[in-house]
């Protein structure tokens, strides 16, 4: 990849590295370079918190600010996207303590964390292969059924599953502990395979254009 | 702790999660291997919820409105160089600025003569007027003088004292002898000779 306008002071460092070292002795020019890679997923964090897109596009905006702002902060030692995906989830639940309807989802927050969840559907699910997202249908199918979810199963998922932090890490974000995102784990893929098995068994998930002569599983 | 040769379904379901993390003993881990070859309702929450993982865990699956990232390198371009300078600048400017305040409060206060802590030097009254010279002060007037000038009023009523002393009782300095004494001694023609260039606050 071509570098132009970059001098590589220190070739054992990877680009993101330079860029990091970059951006904390001030040289802010290419902090857009840096933090493309994880825009998606910070707004996929935020809009997880916020379930508004245009909340969801501020918050993120706003976090990268916050990560410019705070760069020097930044430890060698942590993964730079799961920094930035936690200045984005504090920054996202700030914004939604500061509204009202708060308080009402926070009333529905506290019931039935404990008991356990029985899967509903035994419907025989074979490897759904990754082109399936190709289509644009099934997308919005997942995300409707994520959407659906209580938010504090969706919010763990999310950071778990989609962003890839891990248990500690997801934990931390959130203010819980590691045993509660755990349970909610559990029960947010449970519930997410119970919402997806009906799209199997009528067909969306199978409905693809395998027919020459590629069997995906 | 579960009991390897038998895990029913419930156990099953309430691991199944942790399993699929590789979170689980090994004693678990075989239990449940052999619950998923005997039991096709667990099997199918495996594989379901296997599912549920990779596909939620694709890229794909994340989706921007249109332009988010040009809109956010603009803000990042117009606020964030911005912002960050400020943060920077703000971060040791503040104290600085806080520390030039004080200690400028305290050089006022303890100075013997009253300064205007906004003024240029060069504007302060008496600038350059040596603090050991000799001047005229009278009752009734608010300036002191060069002796003999001919601006003193109550010339009956006049007191002598140093130019330093004059100016901590509250006189300024008479604006045409003393500016005239200034102009003479700094073009080296006044017994005043070098001491003219000393500042009234030098000390």
């Amino acid at each position: 990849m071509a570098q132009p306008n970059v001098v590589l002071n220190n070739p054992g460092m990877t680009r993101e590295q330079e860029l990091i070292a970059q951006a904390q002795r001030g040289q802010n020019e290419l902090f857009y370079e840096l933090v493309r890679p994880y825009e998606r997923r910070v707004y996929a964090a935020a809009l997880a918190i916020l379930r508004n897109e245009s909340d969801a596009e501020d918050v993120a905006q706003e976090a990268m600010l916050k990560a410019l702002a705070n760069i020097r902060q930044f430890r060698a030692e942590a993964r730079f996207s799961t920094w930035l995906i936690q200045i984005t989830v504090n920054e996202a639940l700030m914004r939604r303590r500061r509204e009202r309807n708060a308080v009402m989802e926070g009333i529905d927050d506290r019931r039935d964390e404990e008991g356990e969840y029985t899967p509903r559907d035994f419907a025989d699910w074979r490897e759904i292969p990754s082109e399936a997202l190709e289509r644009k249908e099934v997308r919005q199918k997942l995300a409707e059924a994520l959407a659906s979810l209580d938010r504090k199963y969706r919010e763990v998922f999310v950071l778990r599953d989609m962003e890839q932090l891990n248990i500690q890490e997801t934990a931390e974000a959130l203010g819980i502990s590691i045993a509660s995102v755990k349970t909610r784990l559990l029960r947010a893929r449970l519930m997410l395979r119970d919402l997806l098995a009906g799209g199997w068994e009528q067909g969306w998930f199978s409905r693809l254009p395998f027919e020459k002569g590629t069997k995906p599983w | 702790m579960v009991n390897q040769e038998s895990v029913n379904c419930e156990q099953v379901w309430r691991a199944i999660s942790s399993y699929l993390e590789g979170d689980v003993d090994a004693g678990l881990r075989a239990a449940m291997d052999a619950h998923f070859r005997t039991c096709a309702r667990c099997k199918s929450v495996l594989e379901g919820t296997r599912n549920v993982i990779r596909l939620y865990g694709d890229e794909r699956m994340i989706e921007v409105p249109s332009g988010f990232g040009r809109r956010l390198e603009r803000r990042l371009a117009r606020s964030g160089r911005v912002r960050s300078r400020w943060a920077t600048w703000s971060s040791w400017m503040v104290p600085v600025a806080a520390m030039l305040v004080m200690a400028g409060g305290l050089k006022v206060a303890s100075s013997r003569t009253v300064l205007h802590p906004l003024m240029s030097a060069h504007a302060q009254p008496g600038h350059g007027i040596p603090p050991d010279m000799i001047v005229v002060v009278s009752a009734d007037a608010k300036e002191f003088h060069v002796p003999g000038c001919p601006f003193i009023h109550n010339k009956n009523k006049e007191r002598t004292m140093t130019a330093t002393e004059a100016q901590r009782e509250g006189y300024v300095p008479c604006v045409r002898c003393m500016r005239k004494y200034l102009e003479v001694a700094a073009a080296g023609h006044t017994e005043a000779g070098p001491e003219v260039s000393a500042d009234a606050d030098g000390d």
